[in-house]
């Protein structure tokens, strides 16, 4: 049965709506993996025993309508979930279980998806390895004490040991992209708005997005159709029409053009890197798209706007964990010591430090220096967006600057660290499409990835020209299951 | 005519106070700003929280269209420029009663901009300025008294919407104070856009206090007076505030700007937060919503839900019911006193309706202590009186005797008379009868009237009051009485 | 610029997180050396720029006023810390 591990969601799906297998035969073999697979530290909270009673009750009553009929999924624990613990990995949360589902699983469960459990991730999504959850360091299936990126680095690492046939994550700056580029996934963030935000644990409200991670390109575009959704709930929600992505999805892309922004070219970038974007472009022109040379000039500047504006969102964002409604509380002499006390010893150093920075940033007399600052460069990079595609309809970048690197290497030097998004998160704060795929191996036979962003809304066309890449690139990478006793 | 003039004197120096208003005013609307939960007063503790309310993990605000209406249409009140343009801001500070860590209002760009208010003062009308009007969460309730050991919060309140009303430093009194609150009140319940409950709490206001010498231009430096929740407490404030700083101007000491608390039982004002505790409310966009827009149409279809306010109701009143602008001012002040007054008029004379309802009803209001619409005569019943005067039925004096009456239990002026059998006296030969017994019993006042004393006429009219019980009609007795003289 | 040991203090005040002297001397370093990167920020000119508010081009959509939440309180307090069942319960504060 262990083949059944190997498919994809989509294959999945197939099997499940041909009777092939069953839900429960699924949910089980994920479960019985799951439980093997402790070493890599994915899950922070199990529901299997109300998963395999999902997927019996699935069984019992099959509706092969639904677009993931009886697929057990594990889901960062940045969604909150009705009646499951919901920690946004960080001590603060560590008891608070939410009555209230998210709007984006709730559209995973109402397409017939059913819940494996919760998966670690950076504290409130802040890092880049996965290095910052109370819960300990999530390991990469790829090799043993290497991080799998972040912040879903817990659904990067499931997904790539096959814990789960798909899952979903949050991008803030580039925390589905990057860990997927190091983990030989696929990842896509949404244009902002299209996934609702209603009950994601808020990071940094103009950036934040919800977004699919697969195995492949065609269960991205599948995985993207049933999240995606307008809501109002959400006030940055948008009502546009959502194509069918999935029924949609297509290999044709012919005459396109794709832009290659040459700000990407950074220092110190790894030559083979350089040699996987060239390869990229020659897959392109392989399909019959059309390669021109563009410029993002304020891409340098995208970095330093990104770390005044998310922690100052930030700094607002987790004012609300203050021990008084839910969550971990520390007992003080008084209301002010009580919030110090809770705060201090509920959160961990990175989410400390971002929320210092962004204090500092909207304080009295350094709002205009810092954050209304970073707000006109976010509209110059906005800009340089808007003018690149008038003249292309993708742009094609690496995904990351590096591959994956090891368990604190970087724990140190938080710049260094902040460094890794630097080609995720100007798109992020432009609010637009982006997509990682996996692109190659480098020296190390670690996973690189390569990014692709589109139009605002247009996750269409970079869902099919990923989709004729992934067949010119033929990504194999199959893991030794090292961590399996 | 008496002096507004309101002057705080010290050692001979005399010092003007120059007072400005930040006026709360909730908004009536049944659920909240951002979230649709009630705002019913007096509910059970923490009965009307929503989710949203009480700063749940990826809770996120929408707004009440009804609240941005209400708004508008008080602006329209206010005589306001109305912004089409407008942004929501976060406050950002901790409390036990503010559930998010910060209070979703607006800074730069409020909704409604300059407008103004009229007072009529003893020397005529004043116009005070209004700076701006802005849409705000209220927060929710700290109780100090239940629990010894405890606060306890109560977050009903959390989310209901208030306007804040700025007014520029116009006022110079208590008493113009007194006026600008009770005028603000009557527009926003003529409009029904607050209650003006001032005992509920929907309407309460920080006073900025400020003294400086007659005849100097420069504004003294301002002491805030938080949350001060009736008209009379203002008044003290204030005239403990003016003299306090007015004091220490004359030791030679200055004022600090700072927060001060009035203490209802001292009936002092004191400083509230030491210096170190200064508050950085760090402003910024609100990032989960996004700017408040609407066009021209919008304003034109709320304006057409704007009844007629105080002052042209007024206008209205002197030019077409010859009111004299006193009366005229107290008539419309009160919404529910107008519409009393123009359900009697309907069917009754103008100038005794107005009469009748600034002095008996107002008397009988203020000893029963209730208000207007839960008089105990309605204003039915009063017109029927009124025409029972009218048309000769009863004298003014007899009128005052059946109010009384009616008082106790509305009922019908008409049967009262018929009961009690106080219609009229106007029988001429009834009248001539009295009127000859009177003569007959005062032969000594007959000669000296005769002889010249042309006053003593008043003194028969008496008599023959005296005589008939009040009931004997004043004019035919005026005429019968001349004939038989 | 450099965030000394005085303001990373303030902000931890500001922030309501209780700081130790050791910690505080680590976010001194960590701090400044994030504000020296951040600071590349000025070498663009940006006295023409018009700040982005919303990266959503459109405006804010308006709700009905409906009540629909009705009184949830149970699940609203069942999460706090501290056990009551009417209210939320924090130390006591003297006004």
């Amino acid at each position: 049965m262990t083949d059944l591990i190997d498919l994809t969601l989509t294959q999945l799906v197939k099997k499940i709506k041909s009777k092939d297998i069953s839900s429960k035969d699924i949910t089980s073999i994920y479960i019985e993996r799951s439980k093997s697979s402790k070493k890599l530290n994915t899950y922070v909270e199990e529901t299997f025993d109300e998963a395999l009673e999902n997927s019996k009750r699935f069984d019992a009553s099959p509706d092969f309508q639904k677009k993931l009929p009886g697929i057990p999924l594990a889901v960062k624990d940045l969604f909150c979930t009705k009646n499951v613990k919901t920690t946004a990995s960080s001590k603060i949360l560590e008891n608070f279980v939410p009555t209230y589902e998210s709007t984006v699983t709730q559209n995973l469960w109402n397409s017939g998806a059913i819940l494996l459990g919760k998966l670690n991730c950076d504290e409130f999504a802040m890092g880049s390895s996965n290095e910052t959850s109370h819960f300990g360091n999530v390991i990469s299936p790829i090799d043993d004490n290497l991080v799998p990126g972040g912040s879903s680095g817990g659904s990067a690492s499931a997904l790539a040991a096959k814990l789960t046939p798909a899952t979903i994550g949050t991008d803030t700056g580039g925390s589905i992209r990057q860990p997927a580029s190091f983990t030989g996934t696929v990842g896509l963030k949404p244009t902002y708005g299209s996934c609702s935000r209603y009950g994601i644990v808020a990071f940094a409200s103009s950036l934040d997005q919800a977004g699919p991670m697969t195995r492949d390109v065609e269960d991205c575009a599948l995985l993207l159709e049933v999240i995606s959704s307008f809501d109002p709930k959400d006030s940055t929600s948008i009502d546009f029409k959502r194509p069918h992505y999935y029924s949609e999805l297509n290999k044709n892309i012919k005459g396109k053009k794709i832009g290659i922004p040459k700000e990407y070219r950074v220092e110190d970038m790894p030559d083979e890197i350089e040699k996987l974007w060239e390869k990229g472009k020659e897959y392109l022109k392989d399909c019959g798209a059309e390669i021109i040379d563009i410029s993002l000039p304020h891409t340098n500047y995208a970095l330093p706007a990104y770390y005044i504006v998310a922690p100052a969102e930030a700094s607002s964002n987790l004012a609300r964990y203050d021990g008084v409604k839910y969550g971990f509380r520390v007992e003080g002499e008084n209301l002010i010591d009580m919030y110090e006390k809770t705060r201090s010893q509920g959160f961990g150093d990175e989410v400390k430090r971002r929320i210092m920075i962004g204090t500092y940033v909207l304080s009295s007399g350094y709002y205009d220096a810092y954050y209304l600052k970073a707000q006109k460069v976010r509209k110059l990079i906005k800009n340089d967006f808007d003018d690149a595609f008038n003249k292309v309809d993708a742009i094609l970048t690496p995904s990351t600057p590096s591959s994956a690197f090891k368990v604190g290497e970087k724990t140190d030097d938080p710049v260094s660290m902040y460094l890794n998004d630097i080609f995720t998160v100007p798109v992020n704060l432009a609010g637009l499409p982006g997509i990682s795929i996996p692109a190659g191996l480098d020296k190390n036979n670690y996973p690189l990835g390569l990014q692709l962003i589109g139009k605002p809304f247009d996750e269409q066309g970079i869902l099919d020209i990923a989709y004729s890449m992934e067949e010119k690139i033929n990504f194999k990478f199959k893991t030794n299951d090292w961590w399996i006793k | 005519m008496r002096k507004d003039e309101y002057l705080i004197e010290k050692n001979g120096n005399k010092y003007e106070v120059v007072i400005g208003l930040e006026v709360h005013a909730q908004v009536l609307s049944e659920s909240k700003l951002f979230s649709n939960s009630a705002t019913k007063f007096g509910s059970e503790p923490n009965t009307q929280v929503s989710l949203v309310d009480a700063a749940f993990p990826g809770m996120l605000p929408v707004i009440n269209e009804y609240c941005i209406r209400q708004a508008i249409k008080t602006g329209i009140g206010l005589n306001a420029k109305i912004n089409k343009k407008s942004i929501f801001d976060r406050k950002n500070y901790f409390y036990a009663d503010l559930p998010q860590g910060y209070q979703i209002s607006q800074y730069k760009n409020p909704i409604v901009g300059e407008g103004s208010v009229i007072l009529d003062l003893l020397s005529g009308p004043k116009t005070i300025g209004i700076e701006r009007l802005h849409l705000e969460q209220d927060a929710g309730k700290s109780i100090h008294d239940i629990d010894p050991g405890s606060t306890l919060v109560d977050l009903n309140r959390s989310g209901v919407a208030l306007m804040e009303i700025v007014s520029k430093p116009d006022l110079r009194s208590p008493e113009e104070v007194n006026l600008y609150i009770k005028k603000l009140r009557s527009i926003m319940r003529y409009l029904g856009t607050c209650d003006g409950n001032m005992e509920e709490g929907s309407l309460r206001a920080d006073v900025n206090v400020s003294v400086r010498k007659v005849g100097n231009d420069k504004l003294g430096t301002r002491c805030e007076i938080k949350n001060v929740n009736s008209i009379k407490f203002m008044q003290m404030a204030i005239e403990y505030e003016a003299n306090r700083q007015a004091e220490l101007l004359e030791e030679g000491g200055l004022v600090d700007q700072e927060t001060r608390l009035f203490d209802t039982k001292k009936n002092q004002t004191r400083s509230m937060r030491s210096k170190e505790d200064a508050h950085d409310y760090r402003y910024f966009p609100d990032p989960d919503l996004l700017p408040l827009e609407f066009n021209d149409e919008f304003i034109e279809n709320v304006k057409k839900e704007i009844p007629e306010l105080p002052d042209q109701k007024k206008n209205r009143f002197i030019e077409k019911f010859k009111l004299s602008p006193y009366e005229a001012t107290i008539l419309v002040s009160d919404l529910e006193t107008s519409k009393y007054f123009e359900k009697v008029i309907k069917n009754s004379d103008v100038k005794l309706s107005a009469n009748w309802i600034t002095g008996e009803l107002f008397a009988l209001l203020n000893e029963k202590n209730v208000e207007i619409n839960k008089s105990p005569v309605s204003p039915e019943n009063l017109s029927k009186l009124i025409n029972l005067i009218s048309d000769g039925t009863i004298s003014g004096k007899i009128a005052k005797t059946v109010f009384v009456e009616m008082s106790n239990g509305n009922m019908d002026p008409k049967q009262i008379v018929i009961d009690k059998g106080l219609k009229q006296q106007s029988n001429p030969k009834e009248l001539e009868k009295i009127i000859e017994k009177v003569i007959s019993e005062n032969p000594k006042n007959i000669e000296k009237y005769k002889s010249g004393k042309d006053k003593l006429f008043g003194f028969f009219v008496g008599e023959v009051m005296k005589a008939s019980s009040g009931k004997a009609n004043p004019k035919l007795v005026n005429d019968i009485l001349k004939k038989k003289l | 610029m450099t965030i000394d040991l005085k303001t990373v203090k303030h902000i931890s005040k500001l922030s309501r997180i209780s700081i130790d002297d050791q910690k505080a001397k680590k976010l001194e370093k960590d701090l400044t050396a994030i504000f020296k990167w951040i600071e590349k920020l000025n070498q663009l000119n940006t006295d023409n720029v018009k700040p982005l508010t919303s990266i959503a081009e459109t405006t804010l959509r308006f709700r009905k006023d409906q009540i629909i939440s009705k009184n949830i309180r149970e699940d609203v307090l069942k999460n706090s810390p501290k056990d009551n069942k009417d209210y939320f319960v924090v130390p006591k504060v003297v006004e």
